[in-house]
């Protein structure tokens, strides 16, 4: 038994080394001084500083962020509602719209922004920031609306009962009861989309317009014209507001 | 349940089921739109014909799917398909100890493991794929440290590399097999783990006699979570993979983005769809029949 | 002891700063069926865990058969435990659960279809040996839990609350049971159960623990009947109790003068060795042994005390109630329904509880 233990937990040690070695070497490196070799040549904090005054760069993060809060919101809104309809579904029609509401999850997402691209052009609506939002409010939605439903099936449908034979309309049901309880879920599923929608390159690949660079498209034509720390300073950023992000959104879902 | 006749049954049933639909239309009209609408086209496409400038001709045809059989595109689904399966593979190696052992922690402590687990699942995908273009490459990280200790004298090739291609799938994914494995283990009974033991089990009939057949949903699910990404990768092919290491993904964007052939990328996608369809039916078919008569009333 | 199935010497076990087990030395007899009774958190639960296996004594040695068990892992125990939630495989059939563990020992095939044939037939299941152990009922399950262990033929079958599980009426009949086919195979069984009415009917022999530690050992009777401490006194069944002190004790006799009841004389006692004239004792005695008379009489020839009747009810068999004898003091009787079903006594009258000197144990206080 104590073998086992040693060796079960050596191999958990290397696997969890091997999630977070790259990262944390990334985040070290982006404080050296050097320019060229990845040898330590002493701390400095200048590459962030190249970061701040690129222009082109501030503009693709408030790009990201914008696309990141319009494609949330929308998600949201439309996620929110779509997963309390989906709960109260019986049947086979259930099945079917669940599996609707899922592909978009399972879609590999070269063929989720082929098929976006496609489309944009069929209907001939030319690529822009507005179709980035659109594009990721259709990946997001069904992750607001598996959480969402996560959540809700936790709840006593008897509540929901209790409220309307206390009196609560429909509306004062939502407002007073199903609200407050699903509200942790519904934000820790906002952020994740926020995260994600921040984190996504495949699909604003296909469907960025021109002007809507985005922070991943920007890191990528960066390391496509060659590696410079400046992208490890960049890299270390978005790493760590991701983190923040997701450790906001466990903290929403705990409470 | 409680059968209570139809015509009393009818007027509230009725009224609820109009008010989920009020609720859900929005939604399921932007998922319609906005991605079924979509693969709808890219299929019309995939049977349509190329415009000679690189348009399409809304000519049916079923070329494009009959030059899939040509051997560059073999070669190319065939690598793809081997390399998603070795990842599936090597995360499947890796991811079950690693959630065997979270899932025997101490509830406290597992709680933590599986932040840990689920931190870099959340953190930028391209930004970790190029930590290990920093670390592989031949001025990279790996190789100043080797050449430093003096372990080598000149830099190995790593980078570009099917095997860099692999590393980059198995880091990416392995946390899509840890948690559904973490799942199906914690849900084990330990004094199922226990009769084993005291009925005579040694670690291997443990591990092939219970674990697995018990697991056999986890196993199934995180071989699918970490499949279908593998097999539709295109940053990790494209930034560590070499010239001979194109994946499905990467060529889907040449065939749209380069060579501006729409129909032939579209039947590729369309093939790449199909085969994680089928994928995904033997991830339902594995699934226990409680879970799957769960949506029925 | 000549044929010693099971020898646990000083047995000490620590579950972080309490100690579960302390210095427990239990001796077990071949094809003895012996229990360990205890509240929870008696440390009955960690001694049947160490001698399965799945704990380590932090000292003393467990023999099974003469050989000690230190180091040796479960997979390598004579021994074969019945899980409390039976811990049936569920992907298994009935017949491939019973066939486990002789897999793998690596019997050959047609030992093993044999055997598990034969343990079927025992428990009585053969009918059922291809379902699912989902598919059978709690008492079924319980049989299947006990044929995987019986067909490995151990020297010691390890019980955890066998019967825990099972509703009342299932219990009893799993309980016979249990003892025919102990009798049958005539194993060494060791059972833990907090259940002290399991404990008597099935046991041979029992061990009473309680904080890590044996309060007593013997036959069933024995514990009932000669209790050594209170502890025992009002674990196994139910113990009717007046305390104070001794006085006139001569050659086993004396008489105990109660502090906490009002008496008219002294209650005539035996006294066992070591307790003197002047010491504080309990004495007790069962319930079944009082007699229940209306009025406040006296009865020269017995122990009297007076009281009052608190409740009085009625379960079938017989009538149950409380007397208060003082202002601390109730005291549980049984009135027999063997003539008619007219309440014996009525609530609030007075009565007299008599019984025979010798019926009364006299404990030294806690």
């Amino acid at each position: 038994m104590r073998g086992q233990g040693i060796w079960l937990r050596g191999i958990s040690g290397l696997g969890m080394a091997f999630l977070y070695l790259p990262i944390i070497v990334l985040v070290v490196f982006s404080l050296n001084a050097s320019r060229l070799s990845a040898a330590w040549q002493g701390f400095s904090w200048h590459w962030y500083g190249v970061l701040w005054q690129d222009e082109a760069l501030l503009a693709a993060a408030a790009n990201s962020l914008w696309i990141a809060a319009l494609s949330t919101s929308l998600a949201v809104l439309l996620g929110l509602p779509a997963a309390m309809g989906l709960e109260r579904l019986k049947g086979h029609g259930r099945q079917v719209v669940d599996m609707i509401f899922l592909l978009p999850l399972v879609l590999p997402e070269v063929m989720m922004g082929v098929a976006l691209l496609l489309f944009f052009v069929v209907i001939h609506w030319p690529l822009s920031l507005a179709t980035v939002v659109v594009g990721h409010a259709a990946f997001n939605l069904p992750i607001v609306v598996v959480m969402v439903r996560a959540r809700l099936q936790k709840l006593d449908p008897r509540l929901e009962e209790a409220a309307s034979d206390l009196g609560a309309s429909a509306w004062q049901t939502f407002y007073r009861v199903t609200w407050p309880l699903v509200r942790p879920a519904v934000l820790g599923a906002a952020l994740l989309a926020f995260t994600i929608s921040l984190d996504d390159f495949i699909v604003t690949f296909f469907v960025a317009g021109p002007g809507a660079t985005t922070l991943p498209l920007k890191v990528y034509s960066m390391i496509k014209s060659g590696l410079s720390p400046e992208i490890n300073a960049l890299s270390s950023v978005l790493v760590l507001s991701s983190m923040g992000l997701v450790g906001l959104s466990l903290i929403f879902q705990r409470r | 349940m409680n059968h209570s006749p139809p015509s009393i049954a009818s007027s509230p049933s009725g009224r609820s089921c109009s008010k989920s639909s009020g609720l859900l239309l929005p939604g399921l009209l932007w998922t319609t739109v906005f991605c079924l609408l979509p693969i709808a086209v890219v299929l019309a496409v995939s049977l349509a014909t190329r415009g000679t400038y690189g348009g399409v001709l809304w000519e049916f045809s079923l070329d494009n799917y009959r030059d899939l059989l040509h051997p560059l595109y073999g070669r190319i689904f065939g690598q793809s398909l081997l390399l998603a399966g070795a990842a599936t593979g090597l995360c499947l190696v890796l991811g079950f100890p690693l959630a065997y052992y979270i899932a025997r922690l101490p509830p406290r402590r597992q709680a933590l493991w599986l932040v840990l687990i689920m931190i870099p699942f959340w953190t930028n995908f391209l930004v970790r794929t190029y930590a290990w273009m920093f670390i592989l490459r031949t001025e990279g990280l790996l190789n100043t440290v080797l050449i430093q200790l003096h372990l080598i004298s000149a830099p190995l090739d790593l980078l570009y590399s099917n095997q860099a291609v692999l590393l980059g799938l198995v880091y990416g994914y392995l946390p899509f097999m840890v948690l559904p494995l973490y799942a199906a283990i914690e849900r084990i009974d330990p004094a199922l783990i226990e009769a084993a033991w005291d009925l005579y089990a040694d670690r291997w009939s443990l591990f092939r006699r219970v674990l697995i057949p018990l697991t056999k949903p986890g196993i199934v699910a995180g071989c699918v979570l970490v499949f279908i990404p593998s097999l539709g990768a295109y940053l990790t092919p494209d930034l560590l993979g070499g010239a001979r290491s194109m994946m499905v993904g990467n060529l889907i964007q040449h065939e749209y983005l380069v060579a501006r052939d729409w129909p032939l990328g579209s039947a590729l996608s369309i093939v790449l769809m199909l085969i994680v369809m089928s994928s995904l039916l033997w991830y339902f078919a594995a699934q226990p029949p409680q879970a799957r008569e769960r949506g029925e009333p | 002891m000549a044929d010693l199935s099971i020898d646990m010497r000083a047995l000490v076990k620590c579950h972080g700063a309490t100690l579960a087990v302390d210095h427990v030395s239990l001796q077990i007899t071949r094809g003895e069926f012996f229990s360990l009774l205890g509240p929870s958190g008696a440390g009955k639960t960690s001694l049947l865990r160490m001698l399965a296996g799945f704990e380590t004594p932090d000292a003393g040695d467990i023999l099974i058969d003469g050989r000690s068990m230190a180091g040796v892992p479960p997979n390598r125990r004579p021994v074969n435990l019945v899980f409390q939630s039976y811990a049936l495989f569920p992907h298994m059939t009935v017949a491939e659960n019973v066939a486990f563990g002789l897999e793998m020992q690596r019997l050959p095939r047609g030992e093993i279809a044999k055997r598990v044939g034969a343990t079927l037939d025992l428990v009585q299941l053969q009918d059922k040996r291809d379902r699912v152990p989902d598919r059978l009922s709690g008492g079924e399950q319980q049989r299947v839990a006990l044929a995987r262990a019986l067909v490995n033929r151990p020297a010691v079958v390890l019980l955890d609350e066998p019967l825990a599980a099972l509703d009342q009426q299932l219990r009893q009949q799993m309980q016979a049971e249990l003892k025919t086919i102990q009798a049958q195979v005539g194993l060494t069984f060791v059972c833990v159960t907090h259940h002290q009415e399991e404990a008597l009917a099935l046991s041979d022999r029992l061990a009473v623990m309680q904080q890590g530690r044996v309060m007593q050992v013997g036959r069933p009777e024995d514990l009932y009947e000669h209790p050594e401490n209170l502890f025992v006194a009002r674990f196994v069944g139910v113990s009717n109790e007046v305390s104070g002190t001794l006085v006139d004790v001569q050659a086993g006799e004396g008489t105990l003068l109660p502090s906490d009841v009002s008496v008219s004389r002294g209650i005539r006692v035996s006294v066992p060795a070591g307790l003197q004239s002047g010491a504080q004792a309990v004495m007790t005695v069962r319930p079944e042994r009082v007699r229940i008379a209306p009025g406040h009489v006296a009865d020269a020839g017995l122990n009297c005390l007076h009281g009052v009747v608190e409740t009085m009810q009625y379960i079938g068999s017989e009538w149950q109630g409380a007397v208060r004898i003082g202002p601390s003091v109730r005291w549980t009787i049984r009135a027999s329904n063997a003539a008619s079903g007219s309440r014996p006594v009525a609530i609030g009258a007075p009565v007299s509880l008599q019984w025979n000197a010798s019926d009364g144990v006299v404990l030294p206080v806690i």
